[in-house]
């Protein structure tokens, strides 16, 4: 399972697991819970139209997710909570990006290995032409949330109190959500579409139930990311069986074991924004 | 019109069984859309989606026809989902989104175990992304049977079910069985997610449910008118879908044919687009549940100066 082969499989799993634990933190504190469902729909596109035409898959996702984190982000569609009319607006554009994939898939010769790995994930498969750009949007999006952090905790834990100090609340939430969309295009390769969510959210809305102190928060998020990644990883290996299905599934075991944690003994901590 | 229409499209039996399905789906999804918009039901329709992949790729591992897997796993879901009161949630909180992601991955799971056992590999792509092309015909029956029993339970609930989306306490306060019309509804919702699967697939189902019937609301205020106009423009959208879908074995890249699905979700998109273009003035309908702007805070503060 260490062989050099597997290598590259557990350091692009892994690179992938810390981000996505840190941006989920963020998702799930600020409720973003609809952007992380949202902008990998529209990045499937994007990868199955990059595939098409031969260009690297991570090009794809990442050009698609982000105008999609724009679209999301400038139409106004809130993503902290749902108001009626851009909700079908939105719901639909969001099948109709699907349904692109499903056309640039099925032109291509290999339409059922891809539906299926773009959509469910495939980190075997992960090649060296990927390894490097997805190392290198990791650093891009640490540096972008290790930048902006002190903005970000304030808009997202007291919304008004960051507006009269001047930070403008809707450029901090586009601006939060392009970089989800740059951690969505290096965490599709690996889980999927259709399981971001999982990976993304799940490890940090089961930190969050666990304490509200940020730093312990975020921390406990990555490790769990980073356990359900591993495990994943070492299951899949011995079992054959799809990498999404043990992501999908121990995600939410660990969600819920954070849910029953909460219920057993309630979190004392407060945030603390210093 | 002969581009349109290209050799051989109505005499092609797959055709036809398609736009006797596509039909019976449009007709389906546009009733019950009308209802799920009302009701501020439209995520339940997503959830029934997630789960119906589950249920179809279940079942093509048992060798099953995945209309059964679809509708199998969507009702008893819908029978959950009222019994944990998880349709009244209004989007994809983190909870059910974690759940169902747990459902696709088993999903993916029953793809990848039913691929080796069969070594037939279009199954990821016809669960996900329909199959009404290939429709064998001996489940034909059984496609039209379950869209006209759905319809039937909503045309004996249709004025209980406008009265408890209005005015859950008043129909309590008449004896109306919340919970079991409820339950009844979200049955009725399953079969129509699972009819749209097999057309569109079940990623894309939401789209016939949600599109034709908020299109009609845009346009007329009557839950019944609502209901027509939806069922049509669902209509209209899958019958020149598969029109179209025809047509592209004759568009690069030659011999393949672009996707129903694609064609469908996109004209569905087209449609609400259009109804945007309408005379300016004319009230908006709303669904009984978003509040009218004359009952907010600015023009009350307004009145008492």
């Amino acid at each position: 399972m260490f062989s050099p082969l597997m290598m590259n499989t557990w350091v692009t799993a892994s690179i992938v697991a810390v981000i996505a634990g840190i941006v989920g933190f963020f998702a799930v504190l600020r409720g973003s819970t609809f952007a992380a469902h949202a902008i990998p729909n529209g990045a499937f596109a994007g990868a199955a139209g990059a595939s098409l035409l031969g260009i690297n898959v991570i090009w794809g996702l990442a050009v698609f997710a982000v105008a999609g984190a724009l679209g999301i982000g400038t139409l106004g569609a809130d993503t902290r909570g749902r108001r009626a009319r851009e909700d079908v607006v939105t719901a639909l554009a969001l099948v109709v990006m699907l349904g692109l994939g499903a056309l640039f898939v099925s032109i291509s010769s290999q339409y059922a290995e891809e539906t299926y790995a773009l959509l469910f994930g495939e980190v075997f498969g992960v090649s060296r032409g990927e390894v490097l750009p997805i190392l290198g949007l990791g650093v891009v999006v640490a540096i972008a949330i290790g930048v902006a952090f002190r903005p970000l905790m304030l808009t997202s834990a007291l919304p008004e109190v960051a507006e009269a100090r001047g930070v403008s609340t809707r450029g901090v939430e586009l601006y939060f959500l392009i970089v989800m969309a740059l951690a969505t295009s290096m965490t599709v390769p690996v889980v999927g579409a259709l399981l971001m969510f999982s990976l993304m959210i799940g490890p940090a809305a089961a930190a969050r139930s666990v304490t509200a102190r940020p730093g312990t928060a975020m921390t406990l998020s990555v490790v769990i990311a980073l356990a359900t990644v591993w495990l994943s990883i070492a299951l899949s290996y011995q079992t054959n069986w799809p990498l999404g299905f043990f992501v999908g599934t121990i995600g939410a075991a660990f969600y819920l074991i954070g849910l029953a944690a909460r219920a057993v003994a309630p979190r004392r901590a407060q945030a603390v924004i210093s | 019109m002969h581009y349109l229409f290209e050799p051989g499209l109505f005499s092609s039996g797959p055709v036809r069984t398609a736009l006797l399905v596509g039909a019976v789906v449009a007709v389906t999804s546009g009733v019950i859309g009308v209802f799920t918009v009302l009701r501020g039901q439209s995520f339940a329709g997503h959830s029934l989606a997630d789960v119906a992949t589950t249920g179809g790729s279940g079942a093509f591992l048992v060798g099953l026809n995945q209309f059964w897997g679809f509708l199998v796993a969507g009702v008893v879901a819908a029978a959950l989902m009222e019994a944990i009161g998880v349709q009244r949630r209004r989007g994809r909180d983190v909870a059910t989104g974690v759940v169902l992601g747990a459902a696709l991955g088993a999903a993916a799971l029953f793809l990848y175990l039913g691929t080796l056992q069969t070594a037939t590999t279009g199954a990821s792509f016809t669960v996900l992304f329909g199959s009404i092309f290939v429709i064998s015909p001996d489940t034909v029956p059984a496609l039209i049977a379950s869209g006209a029993i759905a319809l039937l339970v909503i045309a004996v609930l249709a004025r209980v079910l406008l009265l408890t989306s209005v005015s859950p306490d008043l129909a309590r306060a008449r004896g109306v069985n919340v919970r079991l019309v409820g339950t009844a509804y979200l049955a009725a919702l399953a079969v129509s997610v699972s009819l749209a699967a097999v057309a569109i697939g079940a990623v894309l189902s939401t789209a016939l449910l949600i599109g034709p019937s908020a299109t009609a609301l845009r346009v007329t205020r009557s839950p019944g008118r609502a209901m027509a106009a939806s069922a049509v423009t669902g209509l209209a959208a899958t019958w020149l879908g598969i029109v179209l879908a025809y047509d592209s074995y004759y568009w690069p890249p030659h011999g393949h044919g672009w996707p129903v699905s694609f064609f469908v979700v996109t004209l569905v998109l087209v449609g609400y687009l259009l109804s945007y273009i309408r005379p300016r003035g004319r009230q908006v309908p709303r669904s009984p549940h978003e509040e009218a702007p004359e009952c907010g805070p600015e023009t009350s503060v307004g009145a008492v100066r």
